[in-house]
């Protein structure tokens, strides 16, 4: 599948259906400019009120059965965002 | 005017709508919503009709749903829904009240929360968290959890709220502050000659009786009992019960008298019916005698419990009753707890059963 982004600096972001089921409208792929983790899930909650709760506690951090993989590597909120990288929002086996 | 009654079921995979006339004869099933979130407790508010479900989902969180429209759209949201940074995040909603305009929301670890605009976003009540016992509140078996919230019909600044394991906590000025109220509750798992703390019950289930007045009623993890004064002291009620341990417990709509209770063997014994022959006991005076009930229910071989949120009331009259098990069974009662009969038999693990009536 190709997905065409108009900001070749934004991040391609696959969330997951169970995710996108809760926020009606939210597509599976999204593409955000953003430079960290944090940021990029900021942009995700500016766009789908409440998104960040789903995918943050108050600790803060990534819930702990939610995985953020960046370029292939798992990500923490501070992780850095590359221009163009490829993210993946996954739902744990471990949560399941 | 005809009238309809739902049951809300809360459930391990999402909330759950039984539908029935008044003559509750034959129920049509609804469900499951939330997206299958595990829900600890629906319940809906009679004066609008909307219905909430408390819950979390191990992927995303806490959060309390709402429906509007009797089941058929959700929305939720946690916004504020949250301790403080550092501090133990919030794991799940356990239960919901409304009442005087607000929507009261008790969490995992305990805690409990308000919301002022109907379930979009929320506070803490912050002088429940501050009392000055709650760095000794220890988590009972099914965690460290605020499940019980009973806010006074007649007074929005009354109300109380029951905690696993930390007892019974009343305020008198809207939640500013708590006082616990446990005086004359055993703590059994407690050493000799401290069983009688003044906090650090392992309450299960509080409830109110209907009408004026302050008689509450609870669910122990050891023992049943009455309350006159608001619980301000205890009195036991379970002389002529098969067992001492239990976790639902269910006011009658009317009469402040009669309660329902489902007592299982004990904490020890596996936690089933004794001589798994489930039975449902109601008294009629307060406590003072029982009565056990088990026409329709499996007498033999049934090894489910009933968890503290399970069983419910509706007030039509005569009252029903209705409990859900956690082998996802549901029974209903349409004369008062008489006789039984299943009306759902495999639902998901059901953590919570209300009634709501409507005009049909």
């Amino acid at each position: 599948m190709t997905i065409l982004r108009d900001d070749e600096r934004a991040a391609l972001v696959r969330l997951p259906a169970s995710l996108t089921a809760l926020f009606p409208g939210a597509p599976r792929v999204v593409a955000l400019p953003a430079d960290n983790v944090a940021a990029l899930i900021d942009a995700l909650d500016a766009r789908w009120p409440g998104m960040r709760d789903r995918l943050c506690d108050s600790t803060p951090a990534v819930r702990r059965h939610v995985n953020v993989f960046v370029n292939g590597a798992r990500a923490k909120l501070d992780g850095a965002v590359p221009p163009g990288a490829d993210v993946y929002i996954l739902t744990a086996i471990s949560g399941g | 005017m005809a009238r309809k009654v739902k049951l809300l079921v809360g459930s391990k995979k999402g909330v759950f709508i039984l539908e029935s006339d008044e003559r509750r004869r034959s129920w049509r099933l609804a469900g499951p919503f939330c997206e299958s979130w595990p829900i600890r407790h629906a319940v809906g508010d009679p004066r609008d009709g909307a219905i909430y479900a408390a819950g979390g989902n191990e992927w995303f969180g806490p959060a309390l749903w709402k429906s509007t429209d009797g089941g058929a759209r959700w929305t939720h949201s946690s916004q504020g829904l949250a301790y403080a940074a550092g501090e133990t995040p919030i794991k799940a909603a356990w239960s919901v009240a409304p009442g005087h305009g607000r929507v009261y929301v008790g969490v995992e670890p305990a805690g409990l929360f308000v919301s002022d605009d109907g379930g979009a976003s929320f506070s803490p009540v912050q002088g429940l968290r501050d009392h000055p016992s709650r760095p000794d509140w220890q988590p009972g078996g099914g965690g460290l959890i605020l499940h019980s919230i009973v806010l006074d019909p007649d007074d929005a600044r009354r109300m109380w709220v029951a905690i696993s394991a930390a007892g019974v906590f009343y305020s008198g000025d809207g939640g500013a502050t708590w006082t616990p109220r446990n005086k004359g509750t055993r703590a059994d798992f407690l050493a000799e000659g401290q069983r009688y703390p003044e906090f650090g019950q392992c309450v299960h289930c509080l409830v109110k009786a209907p009408g004026r007045g302050d008689r509450l009623y609870q669910q122990n993890h050891c023992g049943m009992y009455r309350s006159d004064d608001g619980g301000e002291t205890w009195t036991t009620i379970e002389a002529g019960l098969p067992s001492s341990f239990g976790f639902p417990a269910a006011a009658h709509p009317r009469d402040r008298d009669a309660l329902f209770l489902f007592p299982l063997n004990g904490a020890e014994q596996g936690r089933f019916a004794p001589d798994a022959k489930p039975m449902v006991w109601k008294t009629s005076d307060g406590g003072a005698h029982w009565r056990g009930r088990s026409a329709g229910l499996p007498q033999g071989d049934a090894y489910f419990g009933v968890l503290r949120q399970a069983m419910a009331t509706d007030s039509l009259t005569p009252a029903g009753v209705y409990f859900g098990a956690a082998s996802g069974a549901v029974y209903a009662s349409a004369d008062e707890g008489e006789s039984w009969t299943p009306i759902a038999e495999n639902l998901p693990a059901i953590s919570s059963v209300e009634s709501l009536v409507v005009e049909a």
